[in-house]
């Protein structure tokens, strides 16, 4: 089956994107993106520069398509659906590592880093995100009210973990949290972001160079090491170090405050989350928090190497594709009722980690962190309350990772 | 029921060892899937089929009647 010629497909008006999420639920996901699926799980949309790529909205067509290797991640194809032009997005590409990598170079260079994110090792880093825990929210209670969740407890313990983890020096946490927000913002303008992405890639570059000669216990002299051995380049080992310092702190944190907030919204599923003693729910529990909140939405993007059949389309090679996430994670074939949340449903097969190869690396670490602080902060501050309503929350409407800007709390 | 893994497609997720920690586990280098046993006994049948079923990766299949 052929697909429709672009021209009519032009003419009977294709829907735009990106569109943020509407003021309606800020826990849902935006209406105009929703309306997509009725018109099937593959259809065309107008997006950057007059761009028709496709977009794939259900969720059995995106796993498959993220498993293809036919689509590729690189940014610099002509393409590729992105608000920048093919000549910087090529610099994207270099800078962001394996995320903008196809396979092979793709798999080497990510099990390069993926051992250390084992079920086995993470498992082994429980307690001491347990303990960090206690003693963030031990500092929150003798200090004053309200006070900022995001800055007291989202924020700096996945910091301090990755931060660990990677050999970065928890000192500096200032200055990779802001350079961190600034290149996941979508208000903050392409030089601002291209700014704060080699800023952050030349203070990896000069870590990595002191690791080098000074090696320690962790990731980024693991990388040295391989510099060294002539396995990678001073180059590709910094982009690496950006990547995962980036992935490992900034949505971990989002997902915190908003997972907060919403069972806050919740209190009956709020109460099982804190009274339950059973791993398995309170692990069932987030990853229904991570389906219903799909941080990473506004889709993953692509462009397909050859011509791809699927759901009665033709996707031609060299056209953009792109994966809403979200959307997938409210299939109702996939999760009845999917606008409610269910913390006892069965949640697992969502997206919000992404599918196939490109499948987030660092989501054992991010599962484990969410199983411990939700439970820890709900049962330590049973009165935990929002202090401020939820239309006067901030929330990220304006970056490619959703979030909280700042959530006050009060107990 | 039996398993075969496909180390290509395997992202090192690890959702299977969560889930059937008797049939997968992870190697230490690189998290890539190892198979524990190919046969599992009927048990682990339901344990399996959700791994692959979830598996992020499509990397765990099952022959035989599974
Ligand atoms: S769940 Fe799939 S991708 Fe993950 S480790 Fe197992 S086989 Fe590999």
């Amino acid at each position: 089956m052929s697909t429709a010629p672009r021209a009519d497909t032009a003419a009977t008006g294709t829907p735009a994107f990106p569109d943020p999420r509407s003021s309606a639920c800020p826990f849902g996901v935006s209406p105009e993106m929703r309306a997509l699926t009725d018109r099937g799980p593959v259809s065309r949309v107008t997006s950057w520069g007059g761009s028709t790529p496709w977009v794939v909205t259900s969720h059995t067509e995106q796993k498959t398509l993220l498993a293809d290797p036919r689509l590729s991640a690189v940014f610099s194809h002509p393409g590729f659906p992105s608000p920048v032009d093919p000549e910087k997005a090529g610099r994207a590409t270099a800078d962001m590592s394996f995320v903008g990598m196809d396979d092979p170079e793709h798999s080497r260079l990510r099990r390069m880093v993926s051992g250390v994110f084992t079920v086995k090792r993470i498992e082994a880093m429980r307690p001491v995100v347990q303990k960090l825990t206690d003693d963030f929210i031990d500092t929150m209670l003798d200090g004053p009210r309200p006070v900022d969740l995001v800055q007291a407890l989202a924020l700096p313990i996945p910091s301090l973990v990755i931060s660990e983890l990677l050999g970065v020096p928890y000192e500096d946490h200032h200055f990779f949290q802001t350079n961190s927000r600034t290149i996941v913002s979508a208000t903050a303008g392409a030089e601002a972001r291209h700014t704060a992405h080699s800023d952050l890639a030349e203070y990896l570059d000069d870590l990595v160079g002191r690791k080098t000669s000074a090696p320690g216990d962790d990731l980024l002299s693991a990388l040295a090491a391989r510099i060294t051995a002539g396995e990678i380049t001073r180059r590709e080992a910094a982009a690496m170090g950006v990547l995962l310092l980036l992935g490992g702190h900034e949505t971990t944190a989002n997902m915190i405050s908003l997972g907060t907030l919403l069972l806050l919204e919740h209190p009956a599923q709020l109460a099982t989350v804190r009274d339950t003693d059973d791993p398995k729910v309170v692990a069932a529990a987030v990853e229904e928090l991570l389906r219903y909140l799909s941080i990473v939405h506004l889709g993953r993007r692509r462009t397909a190497l050859e011509d791809i059949e699927i759901a009665g389309r033709t996707i031609r090679a060299g056209d953009g594709v792109i994966l809403l996430g979200e959307l997938a994670n409210r299939d109702p074939r996939v999760f009845p009722d999917p606008d409610t949340l269910d913390i006892t449903r069965d949640a697992r097969p969502h997206l919000a980690f992404g599918a196939g190869t490109h499948h987030c690396v660092g989501q054992p670490l991010a599962r484990m962190e969410l199983q411990v602080i939700y439970p820890t902060l709900f049962r330590r501050i049973p009165t935990l309350r929002a202090a401020i309503e939820v239309e006067q929350v901030p929330f990220k409407y304006d970056a490619v990772i959703y979030g909280i800007h700042e959530l006050p709390v009060t107990w | 029921m039996k398993i075969s893994v496909d180390e290509e497609k395997c992202c090192g997720a690890g959702q299977c060892v969560v889930i059937a920690p008797e049939v997968f586990d992870q190697r230490d280098e690189d998290g890539i899937v190892v198979l524990l046993d190919s046969e599992p006994a009927p048990d682990r049948h339901e344990a399996v089929r959700e791994s692959a079923g979830v598996c992020p990766a499509a990397a765990i299949h099952l022959g035989e009647n599974a």
